[in-house]
């Protein structure tokens, strides 16, 4: 046997360094993306707003930490995932929604969407989407009661209002608010979805930290705009109603249940786009964003088994 | 010249080229040094020598009778004290001939220069040079340079990338032997009839880009190509592709496309060997890693126990928890400090506690980072789902065999996943399945 002055050393395979990324930076980067839309809605809607959000991230903490603790599981909130989770689902309620029933849909989007099915990454349904879809139909009359953003600025008092996409739907093209105001959010509509600035700021954020791919942003709304001009409405009108922003930039990009591969990404995209404007233009829903997230959520395994990669030196996976 | 070159995905890795500018330091003899009969692929050497032997520096210790294997030369002069079986950094256990040095280094008296005409000639000198691939694979050299069809072989690629972190002996070697490897190269063309020669050096090593260039300028079959930093530019097919432009299809050797890859440090010490006939006894090593006292790049014999080496530089400054022998991206770990040197190692590096923290492993979250940067277009996570589920055939659909390990799927997962070690046993899996003919 040979000499040595060290023994014992760690034995392990290559490689020996890694980057600095990891889950929680991952997700407190899309914190800091949807900050902008938090500020927009606080100072449209007033403080109410910061009162729903941190209901529902505490709640979507809470949960998640009970249920891995019920299940003898290390506990997971330090990934954040479910405060980005609880942030997502507030932004998609009326501000006006009552506290227990926001609490109820944290309830679904973590406990039964995510945690049910294994946790973060294995579930195949976004959680926010899928919460607000069983809110909506759970709670239909709060759901639709949305406070105009006007009178938040006169009155203390919310007073229910119709969204853009909800005057639409009624053909009364004469009261749709104009395209700036849809822009910069001070429409009725979900808390954190109505300033299209505002997540257009958060969204080119994360695509600039290459925490997100453009592919299925730019394929979901690019779909819609020529879905629009093809139905002959306006797709400007379109793409900054409801929740089409905040869907493209921070749902559908779920890592989770959105395809890996850019091909993937962007039939992905597509379907969204198709799916979201065909409920819009025929549905009896005036939107459509969550269901045909959800719906795409559901073929993402076959899409990602279908969307070819080319391998180098030749093949398709 | 295309005008869109598309380049091979790869990553950012911070250099840390800590002993760049440290000229190589020849370290003194040590008392022992412990020579392996299995340092490249291929069958294992035989001894030449027994217990009580006298040897001298450069003369032959083990060689074998198989197509590929390289002969073994001792490093040193003294007494052959024993022949042990000593486990390798692979696990494999390794003749070792063990010499007591009697420090007079007395060169070997048959050595002498290799004259060779032909291409026959120049391939046995080769093979008599012990020399194998160098950057780190230690392919032997000879049975490279003779495939079937070297007819239609007319390329040389030089492997100047140095694309691990930490590593500098190629760069030394290119700023202290730049000669050597233009006549290395010159040596290989004239005598295997190529017509052309790229060097490929990554753009974060401009001086040797400038000194090599100086040396090549008036040469028309030659040309430097500056390869952008990404990690892993000097793996075979990536620098395949980014000089030639060609894809090496899997199961197919580099000669198959018509072209030879070659280390830049296996090229300088050809022409080295043919100057002065010393065959490969010693090799320019990197140093580094924060338990080493004096980072350096340091000329040791081979055979020289890793502790030994790093005494040289003034020994630990902390206590060592990792020892990685090559580079942080592809290299192996080592048990203890007592390993001796090998032929094909380019770099020791010590980490203490703190430099060989790695994270806990969490949820894969399906980001898709690994497949993006994947060079080779693979999908780390869907191999590492076939692995699991031991599916074969899934596997060899992804392609898992092409899979060169470098590391950079693990590098950029943000849930820590060993994906690199994953495909690294999915492709053991593959080749246990086809030799035990279950497919």
């Amino acid at each position: 046997m040979e000499k040595y002055k060290h023994i014992n050393l760690t034995v392990a395979s290559s490689p020996h360094v890694v980057g600095e990324i990891n889950t929680t930076r991952i997700m407190a980067t899309v914190m800091i993306g949807l900050i902008p839309s938090l500020m927009v809605s606080v100072f449209v809607f007033g403080a109410r707003a910061v009162f729903l959000t941190l209901v529902c991230v505490i709640a979507c903490v809470a949960f998640e930490h009970l249920f891995k603790k019920a299940i003898k599981q290390e506990s997971t909130v330090s990934d954040l995932s479910a405060v980005v989770t609880g942030l997502l689902l507030a932004f998609n309620l009326p501000v006006s929604m009552p506290y227990w029933q926001a609490v109820i849909g944290c309830f679904v989007a973590i406990v039964i969407v995510k945690q049910l099915f294994g946790g973060i990454g294995q579930n195949f349904a976004n959680p926010a989407v899928t919460a607000r879809i069983v809110l909506l139909v759970s709670f239909a009359t709060p759901m639709t009661t949305w406070p105009t953003a006007a009178r938040i600025f006169t009155s203390a008092d919310a007073v229910s209002g119709a969204t853009p996409l909800g005057i639409f739907a009624r053909h009364e093209f004469d009261s749709l608010p104009s395209n700036l105001d849809m822009f910069l959010g001070t429409v009725g509509g979900s808390m954190g979805e109505t300033s299209a600035a505002a997540l257009l700021i958060g969204g080119a954020f994360l695509i600039y930290k290459k925490i997100i791919s453009p592919a299925i942003p730019v394929s979901f709304l690019g779909t819609m705009a020529i879905y629009s001009m093809l139905a002959g409405v306006d797709p400007v009108f379109q793409i900054f109603a409801g929740g089409a922003v905040i869907g493209a930039f921070f749902m559908a990009t779920d890592y989770s249940t959105s395809p890996i591969t850019t091909n993937g990404k962007i039939i992905f995209g597509i379907g969204c786009g198709i799916l979201t404007m065909t409920i819009r233009l025929f549905g009896s829903y005036p939107e459509g964003v969550s269901f045909a997230i959800l719906l795409m959520n559901i073929v993402t395994p076959h899409i990602d088994a279908l969307s070819g990669r080319k391998l180098y030196g030749g093949g398709v996976r | 010249m295309k005008l869109f070159k598309k380049h091979l995905h790869g990553i950012s890795v911070e250099h840390s080229k800590n002993t760049m500018n440290d000229t190589t330091e020849t370290m003194p003899v040590p008392d022992m040094v412990y020579i392996s009969m299995s340092q490249h692929i291929g069958a294992p050497c035989k001894p030449l020598v027994v217990a009580g032997d006298e040897v001298t520096v450069g003369q032959k210790l083990g060689d074998s009778d198989s197509p590929v294997s390289a002969p073994i030369h001792s490093s040193v002069s003294g007494t052959v004290v024993s022949i042990d079986e000593i486990m390798s950094s692979l696990g494999t256990m390794d003749k070792t001939v063990v010499i007591k040095t009697d420090k007079r280094q007395t060169p070997y008296p048959e050595i002498q220069i290799p004259k060779t005409e032909t291409r026959e000639e120049f391939v046995r000198a080769v093979r008599e040079s012990g020399l194998v691939g160098l950057g780190g694979a230690a392919f032997p050299t000879h049975v490279k340079y003779n495939p079937k069809n070297i007819d239609q072989v007319k390329t040389l690629i030089v492997n100047g990338a140095e694309c691990e972190p930490f590593i500098t002996s190629d760069y030394r070697t290119m700023m202290e032997d730049s000669q050597d490897i233009i006549d290395g190269i010159a040596l290989i063309m004239r005598h295997l009839h190529m017509d052309r020669c790229y060097i490929g050096i990554e753009e974060n090593k401009p001086e040797a880009i400038k000194n090599l260039s100086r040396l090549t300028e008036n040469s028309q079959e030659i040309s430097i190509v500056r390869l952008n930093s990404k990690f892993p530019k000097g793996a075979e097919r990536v620098l395949i592709y980014e000089t030639t432009g060609k894809v090496l299809a899997p199961g197919k050797l580099p000669a198959d496309i018509g072209v030879i890859v070659s280390n830049i440090t296996s090229i300088a010490f050809l022409g080295q060997y043919f100057r002065t006939g010393m065959p490969l006894i010693n090799k320019r090593i990197t140093v580094d890693g924060n338990a080493v006292s004096t980072p350096k790049n340091v000329l040791a014999p081979i055979g020289t126990q890793i502790f030994e080496i790093i005494n040289f530089c003034g020994g630990y400054k902390k206590i060592p928890k990792k020892i990685i022998m090559g580079g942080p991206m592809m290299g192996r770990t080592i048990y203890h400090d007592g390993k001796p040197l090998i032929k094909n190692n380019n770099a020791i590096l010590a980490f203490d506690e703190t430099q060989s923290y790695m994270p806990k492993e969490t949820a894969c979250i399906n980001c898709g980072s690994c497949t993006r940067v994947c060079p080779l277009h693979l999908m780390p996570t869907a191999i590492a789902r076939a692995y699991k589920q031991d599916d074969i055939d899934g596997l060899k659909r992804l392609k898992v065999s092409i899979c060169m390990e470098c590391g950079c799927c693990s590098y950029v997962c943000p849930a820590k996943k060993q994906l690199s070690m994953i495909s690294r046993l999915a492709k053991a899996k593959v080749k246990e399945a086809e030799q035990s003919g279950k497919i």
